[in-house]
């Protein structure tokens, strides 16, 4: 329950976060990449901000044993660079850049209730599932004992034993 | 338009950091939006609960804000529905097959200096902007 509560009042830091800073507003998304046009610099002081608390806080954190309520940190461990890394990335951000709505900053628009934000998102977690099912049927036909799923969130969960 | 906010785009990416570095300390897990919804698409992962909860808080904040404040939560989206969609399904599939979007590999990856994460990072921003300009200045808008 205590863990429970801990990641909900952590959403609620990162959702009122996503919020104040304008990644939950498509509009000013997209004008963060229009340099050709009408450019708002602002999208760079929330990544500014985000990471340099972060990288301080990380610096910190990791080198204690272990997280409050786990046994270990899930961190990803690969450092290769793969096609599905580079393809992958590369074609969120064609969705990103017709939609201004990246994951981040679109489940918070939920609580906003406007219905582009559901329409978007009910359509994003469509894509996550058929990109498992997808990932799961190739996995299935390389049937090798030692399943190996391209994605790093997965591996960590694998390795967890989750 | 939309007016420059540094000051208070400071002070939310700050607090997104905020919630990545908590979430490490007390769940040991990386604050990726897309990596913490996976867990919650069927088939669900056995540790869903606190996946559940950090979403709903996420999603409740804005709600939050705007019932018990007064100020309001700048939102304006002209895309149309069809592009909805289809940028939804890629943005899903796209995260998930490139392990990450803008909060797993743009913030906590990028923070810990992972070659994975910072070329994720470099990918989606360059390609977020061709599409930006292929769609604004080329098309003309969708």
């Amino acid at each position: 329950m205590t863990r429970v509560l801990s990641a909900l009042a952590i959403g609620l830091i990162f959702g009122s976060g996503i919020s104040l800073s304008g990644m939950v507003n498509p509009a000013k998304v997209l004008n963060f990449f229009d340099f050709a046009g009408t450019w708002d610099p602002s999208l760079a002081f929330v990544m500014g901000g985000a990471l340099i608390v972060t990288a301080i806080g990380y610096a910190f954190i990791l080198k204690r044993g272990a997280p409050v309520f786990d046994r270990l940190f899930h961190l990803p461990t690969r450092r290769d660079i793969d096609t599905p890394l580079v393809a992958g990335s590369a074609a969120f951000g064609i969705g990103w850049g017709i939609a201004g709505f990246c994951p981040g900053g679109a489940v918070p628009a939920l609580g906003l209730g406007h219905t582009q934000a559901w329409l978007f998102v009910g359509c994003m977690i469509v894509g996550i599932a058929l990109a498992r099912l997808a990932s799961r049927s190739r996995t299935a036909r390389a049937a090798t004992g030692a399943a190996k799923i391209s994605s790093s969130v997965h591996t960590a969960n694998v390795v967890a034993g989750r | 338009m939309t007016e420059f906010t540094p000051f208070v785009s400071l002070l939310g990416g700050s607090l997104i950091g905020l919630s990545a570095v908590l979430l490490m300390a007390f769940h040991g897990r990386i604050a990726g939006m897309t990596g913490i919804l996976t867990g919650l698409v069927p088939p669900f992962f056995s540790d869903w609960g606190w996946r559940a909860a950090f979403v709903a808080g996420a999603i409740g904040a804005p709600a939050l804000i705007v019932s018990v404040t007064d100020y309001t939560v700048p939102f304006e989206s002209t895309t149309p529905a069809p592009w909805l969609i289809f940028g939804g399904l890629i943005v899903g599939a796209g995260a998930y097959f490139g392990s990450g979007c803008t909060s797993g590999h743009g913030v906590c990856g990028t923070a810990r200096l992972s070659p994975r994460s910072i070329v994720a990072t470099f990918t989606f921003m360059v390609s977020t902007a061709a599409t930006v300009f292929v769609v604004r200045h080329l098309i003309g808008g969708l």
